[in-house]
C-alpha cells in the first residue's frame, strides 16, 4: 500500500490541467497549474503574444532591435520574438544588439554566445563597446573607482549605448528580456531609495517614448522560473554567470527578498508589479523637469546628463563626481552654481525627486 | 543509490566546473528510501567545494535554485519530499545570474 501511494505521488497522480492527457513538468508560479511541456510551451509563448498585442507594443514593418547579451533572458527573448513573428505575421525586422562593457572573463564569454545565437536565429548582430564609445572598459573604471559604485556607471553607460547602437541600426524600437521578477525587484530598490520619479515610470511596459528610442519589455509578466524551464526544456543556448563586479550591487538584496518572498507566496511577483502600475505621485511632491544635456543633447533631467557627469569625472581623475549627494558636483563652472542653490536647501525634504545618490 | 546529479546556471562553479556527477549515494542506515532533503545534505557535504550558501539556504535549496527529478518540477513531487529511485536523474539550475 504505502509503495503504491509513493510511486503515485511520484509521478503525481494528477495529470495535466490544461490538456488532461499527459504528465505535469512543471508548476506554474503564476497560477500554481500543474502543467505538462507542450502545454507549458503554449500557454508561456500564448501569453507573450497577448501581451505584445494587448499592450500595441508593434506595428507592423518596424525595425527592432534586441538587447542581447547572451543570457537566459536575452536568449529567450530572441528565440520566442522570432518565432512569434514568424507564426501571427508581426511583419517586423528583428535585429541583436549586444553591448561590451569590456569585462574579462564575463563579457568576452557571453558575446560568443550572442554570436551563436546570431546563426542559430538568423538574426543580425551588432554590438557596441563601451571602449569605442567612452574611451574606457569596465575593468579600467574598477581599477580608478573601487567595487562600490560600478554597477551606476555600468548601468548608466549601458543605456546609452543601446541608443547608440540602436540608432545606427535606425531602428524604431528596442526590446530588453527584463522579466517580472526584474520588475519587482526595480519597485522594491525605488521605494527603499526613496526614488519617486523613477517608481512613477519603472512598471510602464514602453518607456522613453519622447527620447530617442522607446523601449519595451514583453517579458514584463514573464516569471524567470519560466523563461528558465522554457530554455532547459527547448535545449537554447545561454550563457550563465555572474557579472564578477555584481556581488556588491545594491539590487542583490532586493532579490533575494523577492526570492524569498516568491516561496511562500508565488504571486507576489506579479502583485508587487501590480502595485506598482497603481501607485500615483501626490501632486505636492516636487517632481524633475525633464530636458536635455547641455554637453550631449541627451535626455536629462539635470544641466548635464548621468553618462556626462561620470565620464567627465573618470577622465579628470575625479572618480566620486555623479556618486552621493549633488552638493558634491563642485568643479565646473555650471555645476558650481547647481552646487551653491543645492547648498541653501538642507533638509531632504526639499531636494528634488530623483537627485538623490548612492 | 547510483543517481546523475546535473548542475547548471553557474551552479557548476561550486564543483570544480563539472556540470554532471554520477554518484552512488548511500542511504541512512535501516532506511531503504532516499529523499531529496537526504540527498541535498549528501550533495552539500560531498560534491559542493565551496560557496555552500550558493546552493543551499538552511535545509533545502536557495531560493531562486530550481530542481527537476526526471525532467519533472520537484514542486510537483513534494519538494524535500520527493523520493529518490535508483538511476534518477536530479538537475539543479541557478537562476541567480543576469539575463
Amino acid at each position: 500500500m504505502e509503495e503504491g501511494n509513493t510511486i503515485a505521488k511520484r509521478a503525481g497522480s494528477r495529470l495535466c490541467c490544461l490538456c488532461n492527457e499527459r504528465k505535469p513538468a512543471l508548476k506554474r508560479p503564476k497560477t500554481l497549474e500543474q502543467i505538462c511541456r507542450d502545454c507549458f510551451y503554449n500557454v508561456f509563448e500564448e501569453e507573450i503574444h497577448q501581451v505584445i498585442v494587448g499592450n500595441h507594443l508593434f506595428k507592423a514593418g518596424e525595425r527592432v532591435a534586441i538587447g542581447a547579451s547572451g543570457g537566459k533572458d536575452s536568449t529567450v527573448l530572441a528565440y520566442v520574438m522570432s518565432e512569434l513573428n514568424r507564426r501571427h505575421n508581426y511583419g517586423l525586422d528583428l535585429f541583436l544588439l549586444s553591448v561590451d562593457e569590456g569585462i574579462t572573463g564575463y563579457r568576452d564569454d557571453s558575446l560568443e554566445t550572442v554570436k551563436r545565437n546570431e546563426v542559430q536565429y538568423g538574426l543580425p548582430l551588432k554590438i557596441v563597446s563601451y571602449k569605442d564609445l567612452y574611451g574606457w572598459t569596465m575593468d579600467e573604471i574598477v581599477k580608478v573607482i573601487g567595487l562600490k559604485n560600478n554597477c551606476t556607471f555600468c548601468g548608466v553607460f549601458r543605456r546609452q549605448a543601446l541608443d547608440r547602437g540602436a540608432a545606427y541600426l535606425k531602428v524604431d524600437k528596442l526590446v530588453t528580456g527584463h522579466n517580472a521578477d526584474d520588475i519587482a525587484e526595480t519597485v522594491l530598490l525605488n521605494i527603499l531609495r526613496g526614488d519617486v520619479a523613477r517608481l512613477s515610470r519603472c512598471t510602464s511596459i514602453t518607456t522613453g517614448e519622447d527620447g530617442p528610442i522607446p523601449r519595451c519589455k514583453p517579458f514584463k509578466y514573464t516569471y524567470e522560473k519560466e523563461i528558465v524551464m522554457y530554455a532547459y526544456f527547448k535545449k537554447l543556448d545561454y550563457f550563465s554567470t555572474e557579472c564578477i563586479y555584481s556581488p556588491n550591487a545594491y539590487r542583490g538584496f532586493a532579490r533575494e527578498f523577492i526570492k524569498d518572498l516568491e516561496r511562500m507566496r508565488p504571486r507576489a511577483i506579479v502583485d508587487i508589479i501590480k502595485s506598482g502600475e497603481n501607485f500615483r505621485i501626490s501632486t505636492s511632491t516636487k517632481m524633475p523637469e525633464q530636458g536635455t544635456c547641455e554637453r550631449c543633447g541627451y535626455i536629462s533631467s539635470q544641466k548635464w546628463c548621468k553618462a556626462c557627469v561620470l565620464l567627465e569625472g573618470l577622465n579628470r581623475g575625479l572618480p566620486k563626481l555623479g556618486i552621493g549627494r549633488s552638493r558634491f558636483l563642485e568643479n565646473s563652472n555650471d555645476n558650481r552654481k547647481e552646487a551653491k542653490r543645492n547648498d541653501g536647501d538642507r533638509s531632504i525634504e526639499s531636494k528634488q525627486c530623483g537627485s538623490l545618490d548612492f | 543509490m547510483h543517481l546523475t546529479l546535473e548542475f547548471g546556471g553557474g551552479l557548476e562553479l561550486l564543483c570544480d566546473s563539472v556540470k554532471i556527477h554520477n554518484v552512488d549515494v548511500e542511504l541512512k542506515k535501516g532506511l531503504e528510501k532516499l529523499t531529496m532533503k537526504d540527498l541535498l545534505a549528501w550533495v552539500r557535504t560531498n560534491l559542493i567545494k565551496e560557496r555552500p550558501e550558493m546552493f543551499m539556504k538552511g535545509d533545502t535549496v536557495r531560493p531562486g535554485v530550481l530542481v527537476l527529478v526526471n525532467d519533472c518540477d520537484w514542486e510537483l513531487s513534494g519538494q524535500l519530499e520527493t523520493t529518490l529511485q535508483e538511476k534518477d536523474v536530479v538537475v539543479f539550475i541557478s537562476t541567480l545570474h543576469g539575463g
